[in-house]
C-alpha cells in the first residue's frame, strides 16, 4: 500500500511530521516534487482535502500509472481491491459488505468486545506488574475481534494472531513480513473453501452465500484483517500513552467516564495515524481552493494537517475531550471512508474505559520521551509501550 | 426544513446515525441511510440535522427549506 510521501520526521510526538506542518503553513496547496522525481499536488487544509476526497472526479483506480499509489505489479490484468476501485464497481462491492458494519449491528458486538478486552486485562493482571501494552492489549484485542467477525475458528486464533503480529512486528524483514502475509492469505483462502462447504454465522460465510466470487471474498477478508488490526492497535497505544503522559486528561476521563466517546473522537483527530495521506488521480479538470487541477495530475491530501486546521478546529493542538468535532478526516472522507470506522470507535471506547476502571494505578514504565514511536509510515503509532501498575 | 437523501450516493458509513440515532438508521442489507425523521422541528434537532449533512462522506444528505 506504499504511497509517495514527504518526509515523516517529526520533532514533537504530539504534532504531525514537521514537513507536513511546514507545507500547511507556507504552501497550503502546492505542486511538490518528491525525492523520486514524481510531482503531485499536495493539499493540507481541511476544506480542500475534504472537497477532493468527496469529489468523484478524483480516481482511486491505481492501475493507471499516473496514480500516485500505482505499483509496477498493477498491470491491466491486476484485479483491484476495494480501496483501488471507482464507482460503479466500488459502490457494488462496498455495499455488499458495509451492511456488516452498520452502527446497529456493531452495537450487538459490544458485549463480546467487552469480554475480549476483559480477558486481555485478566491476563495482564495475572502476570508481572509491568508489561508491554502493545503485546498485552493493543494488538490482541483488534486481532481477536476481526478473527471472530470473519469467522476464524477459535482453534486457529493463535495462528491468526501470531502471523498478524509478525506482519507488523518492529524489525521484521521484508521477507519475514512477506512470508506472514503469504501464510495469512493462504489461510483465508482455505477458510473460504471450508466455509463454501459448510457456511457458518460469520461475515465470510454470508459473502459466500450471497454469491460473491470466492477470490473477491478472500481479497475482502485479507483487507479487513490488515486494515482493522494494526491501525486500531496504534490508536489504542497512542491513546493510552497520551493519557499516562498527560495525567490531567487521565483524571478528567476517570472523573467523567461519559466523556470517553468524545475522548475517542478527539484522539482520532489528534493523531490521524494515516501519515501518508490519501492519494488520488484527477480524471477531469477540477478547481480546488482556487487552484486548477488538470486531468491526469496526481493529488495527495494530507489528512493529518487537515485535522489541525485552525479554521475548523480552534486551538487545534489542544487536546479537548469536549470538542465533539465529528468532521475530522481521521478515517478519510468520500466514498472510500473507512469501512470499519465504527468498529474501531467501539473498540477504542471499550478499551479506554475498561483499562482506566480496572487498572487505576496504570503508569508509564519509561519516560514518555523514550517511547519508540513509529515514524516511518504508513501509520503512526508506537512499537512498544512499557507500562506498570 | 426537510432532510433529503440521495440514496445513490450513500456509502453506508453511518455517520448520520452517530450524530442522531433518532433521526437516522441504516438499511441492514447494504448499510444505506434510512431517514427516520425527515422534518426536524426543534432547534437541537435542526442543529443535529445540519451536523449530519456536514459529516456525510457521500454527500448524500441535504437539508432543504420547505416553501
Amino acid at each position: 500500500m506504499a504511497t509517495p510521501t514527504i518526509s515523516l520526521d517529526r520533532t514533537d510526538p504530539y504534532r504531525p511530521p514537521t514537513e507536513h506542518v511546514r507545507l500547511q503553513e507556507d504552501a497550503p496547496i502546492s505542486w511538490v516534487q518528491l525525492a523520486d522525481g514524481r510531482q503531485m499536488w499536495v493539499l493540507t487544509q481541511h476544506e480542500d482535502v475534504r472537497a477532493m476526497l468527496a469529489d468523484r472526479r478524483f480516481s482511486s483506480d491505481r492501475r493507471d500509472p499516473r496514480h500516485p499509489s500505482h505499483q509496477p505489479y498493477m498491470g491491466p490484468d491486476h484485479r483491484p481491491g476495494l480501496i483501488e476501485m471507482d464507482a460503479p464497481d466500488h459502490t457494488r462491492v462496498r455495499r455488499s459488505v458495509v451492511g456488516e458494519f452498520t452502527v446497529q449491528k456493531l452495537a450487538a458486538w459490544r458485549p463480546r468486545i467487552q469480554e475480549i478486552v476483559d480477558a486481555s486485562i485478566d491476563d495482564m493482571l495475572a502476570g508481572p506488574a509491568e508489561t508491554d501494552l502493545v503485546q498485552a492489549l493493543s494488538l490482541p484485542v483488534p486481532s481477536a475481534v476481526i478473527a471472530e467477525l470473519l469467522g476464524v475458528p477459535y482453534a486457529d486464533h493463535d495462528f491468526f494472531q501470531d502471523n498478524s503480529a509478525e506482519f507488523v512486528r518492529a524489525g521484521a524483514t521484508a521477507e519475514e513480513r512477506g512470508a506472514a502475509v503469504g501464510r495469512l492469505k493462504a489461510y483465508i483462502a482455505e477458510l473460504v473453501q471450508e466455509k463454501t462447504k459448510s457456511p457458518g454465522e460469520d461475515l465470510l460465510s454470508r459473502q459466500i452465500l450471497a454469491g460473491t466470487d470466492p477470490e473477491e471474498v478472500v481479497s475482502l477478508g485479507f483487507l479487513l484483517l490488515i486494515a482493522g488490526h494494526e491501525t486500531t492497535a496504534n490508536m489504542i497505544s497512542l491513546s493510552v500513552a497520551t493519557l499516562l503522559d498527560r495525567r490531567e486528561h487521565l483524571a478528567e476521563l476517570r472523573d467523567n467516564p461519559e466523556r470517553t466517546v468524545g475522548a475517542v473522537e478527539e484522539l482520532l483527530r489528534y493523531f490521524t495515524i494515516a501519515e501518508i495521506g490519501a492519494a488520488r488521480l484527477a480524471i477531469e479538470d477540477v478547481e480546488i481552493g482556487g487552484v486548477q487541477i488538470r486531468a491526469g495530475e496526481a493529488v495527495l491530501g494530507l489528512t493529518n494537517t487537515a485535522n489541525r486546521d485552525p479554521l475548523v478546529f480552534p486551538e487545534p493542538d489542544e487536546l479537548d475531550f469536549t470538542r465533539m468535532a465529528r468532521n475530522h478526516l481521521a478515517f478519510g472522507f468520500g466514498p472510500h471512508q473507512c469501512l470499519g470506522q465504527n468498529l474501531a470507535r467501539l473498540e477504542l471506547e471499550i478499551v479506554l474505559a475498561t483499562l482506566l476502571r480496572r487498572i487505576p494505578t496504570l503508569r508509564l514504565a519509561v519516560p514518555f520521551t523514550e517511547i519508540p514511536f513509529k515514524e516511518k509510515g504508513p501509520n503512526y503509532g508506537v512499537y512498544e509501550l512499557k507500562v506498570a501498575w | 426544513m426537510r432532510i433529503t437523501a440521495n440514496q445513490d450516493r450513500c456509502v453506508g458509513a453511518g455517520q448520520c446515525v452517530l450524530v442522531d440515532p433518532e433521526a437516522f438508521d441504516q438499511n441492514d442489507a447494504d448499510g444505506t441511510v434510512i431517514v427516520l425523521r425527515p422534518n426536524p422541528g426543534t432547534e437541537p434537532e435542526i442543529a443535529r440535522a445540519r451536523e449530519a449533512v456536514n459529516v456525510c462522506p457521500g454527500r448524500t444528505l441535504a437539508l432543504v427549506e420547505e416553501s
